[in-house]
């Protein structure tokens, strides 16, 4: 079995951290809503507090990326902190693509010390896809194993070389998946070895597909994993023909059915914005009534400022204080 | 083969390339059992070991053979027997756990969509043999010295056996650490410079 590094106890000390406000919320069985934000190309520090002012009192924790598809843009970690300074709850992304396992820790290390109480953990995009296609590809875990380490530094208190931290990072975890990518038989029992390794809560691609979702869904509760973890929705509007195109034909793993593609194109192009909205609304409202489902996770890139039309449309404005502060 | 060396060689500049491999399942599962660690093979591991230009010579041929078969890249530590016979160290992202969210709605390899993904290729073979669980079963981290040795050699002295963990994992939090990390035997040796990598079977061979 094990030797050296997994024997004796964890460490002692409390772990380091602020609170997470995620965690409460999904705790508490309350609708839970995350968005997501790519931090900017660019190095004005104004621009993740402009982005994210108007979501603050609309939502849980917001996910800052890691280089999303691959592109080069301010990092994880400082959009987690410029998230904290403009008072949202960030959710740090991070990625296996850039970084091998001493930098992936530090990294996880470094988000706990600065008070980053989130973290997502994702294989990531190959640079192939990237705005540098001519990068080297790292990939020295993979999103489970990654998983399994974080997990590993908090419980158990140690680094995948065994040494000691202390005190111990004490964030929420969470992953990601997509339901709608074959091998669809084996979609949710990947979740389960995401689940084994530590995750926490799950975010997932873009739930379009509502039959292929509940069928997911009924997969994840068969094995019994909606009670070990909280499932987000991952849902976002298409609000043009170029985005509807873009999204079907360049987005690998992302399934559009016919009948919503009908819808968008029904439309003439000047509703075609507000047609992507009410389909989104209207999914956020069914994806709630799925048993296991706890809440949704907004993707709206450039349009974050509409998220919270969105989310009022779909029955989830709060009476919630300012400061991302809620009622519970 | 029926690629070029041109082909070849920029297949290797561009990392791993799924392949599909050439011997059916069935047949692999059973030659597993011709393989298992024993007295004989222990001592034959031992033998090989002692001598640097025995084992070198040995690694050259189960490259040889592994590569042709299933486009092995010598990472030392093969997961073979629990992935269908379906290399991951030939997925582009290395994914030793499973597919990607990327995967095309035809089967596709986000990275090489003329290409199957390996894990597709892993989950069709082991549920044609019932052992789809298999795949559930949580991979630990590569130990990155282990390339070039012989994965073989590391079976018959059982430095492989917890590669992976027992089941699941679901019911107990199991431990990421291996008990016997790949002891480099000749760390001086690490790939066999006359070999190069395979670079994949043609688009219209999957």
């Amino acid at each position: 079995m094990t030797r050296g590094p997994a024997a004796g106890p964890a460490a002692s000390s409390r772990p380091a951290g602020a609170p997470s406000r995620l965690r409460s919320r999904l705790e508490s069985g309350e609708t839970t809503v995350t968005a997501e934000l790519s931090p900017p190309r660019g190095a004005d520090p104004d621009a993740v507090r402009r982005n994210l002012g108007p979501l603050r009192d609309w939502v849980d924790a917001v996910n800052i990326t890691d280089g999303q598809s691959a592109h080069v843009r301010l990092s994880n970690w400082a959009g987690s902190l410029l998230a904290l300074a403009a008072g949202v709850e960030p959710v740090m992304q991070i990625t296996c693509r850039d970084r091998n396992r001493i930098a992936l820790q530090s990294d996880l290390l470094s988000a706990a010390a600065l008070g980053i109480p989130n973290v997502v953990v994702m294989t990531g995009d190959h640079p192939r896809f990237g705005d540098h296609p001519d990068a080297k590809p790292v990939f020295d875990l993979d999103s489970v194993q990654l998983l399994w380490a974080a997990r590993t530094m908090r419980d158990e208190g140690r680094l995948l070389s065994g040494r000691r931290l202390d005190p111990p990072p004490g964030w929420l975890i969470g992953a990601v998946e997509n339901p709608f990518a074959p091998p669809a038989g084996f979609r949710a029992a990947r979740l389960g070895k995401k689940i084994a390794a530590g995750a926490e809560f799950v975010q997932t691609q873009f739930v379009f597909d509502l039959p292929a979702f509940t069928q997911w869904m009924a997969g994840v509760r068969d094995l019994g994993l909606d009670q070990r973890c909280k499932i987000l929705a991952g849902v976002g509007p298409i609000r043009s023909l170029r985005a509807l195109e873009h999204l079907r034909g360049n987005v690998p793993g992302i399934s559009i059915p016919d009948e919503v593609d009908r819808r968008l194109r029904g439309v003439p192009a000047s509703q075609m914005a507000a047609e992507g909205q009410a389909v989104c609304a209207e999914i956020i409202a069914q994806v709630l009534q799925i048993p296991g489902v706890s809440g949704v996770h907004v993707m709206a890139p450039g349009f974050d400022r509409g998220i919270p039309e969105i989310l009022d449309q779909a029955g989830l404005a709060r009476s919630s204080t300012a400061g991302g502060q809620h009622a519970h | 083969m029926t690629t070029g060396g041109d082909q070849r060689s920029r297949a290797i500049a561009a990392g791993p390339r799924p392949v599909r491999p050439r011997l059916a399942a069935g047949l692999l599962y059973r030659i597993q059992h011709l393989l298992a660690p024993n007295g004989f093979y222990r001592w034959l591991a031992g033998w090989l070991e002692a001598s640097r230009s025995r084992y070198r010579f040995f690694a050259a041929t189960e490259r040889t053979v592994k590569n042709q078969v299933f486009g092995c890249r010598m990472c030392g530590q093969c997961t073979l027997p629990v992935t269908g016979y379906s290399c991951p160290m030939t997925c582009p992202k290395q994914l030793r756990n499973g597919p990607c969210g990327g995967v095309g709605s035809d089967g596709s390899c986000e990275v090489y969509p003329e290409l199957r993904c390996v894990w597709l290729t892993a989950y069709e073979r082991a549920g044609q043999h019932g052992r789809v669980t298999d795949l559930t079963l949580l991979q630990r981290p590569v130990d990155q010295r282990g390339w070039g040795q012989s994965s073989w050699v590391n079976y018959w002295q059982h430095r492989d056996d917890d590669l992976w963990t027992a089941d699941d994992g679901l019911a107990r939090a199991p431990g990421i650490w291996r008990s016997d990390p790949v002891q480099p035997v000749h760390p001086e040796l690490p790939v066999h410079p006359g070999l190069p990598v395979h670079p994949g079977l043609p688009a219209g061979r999957r």
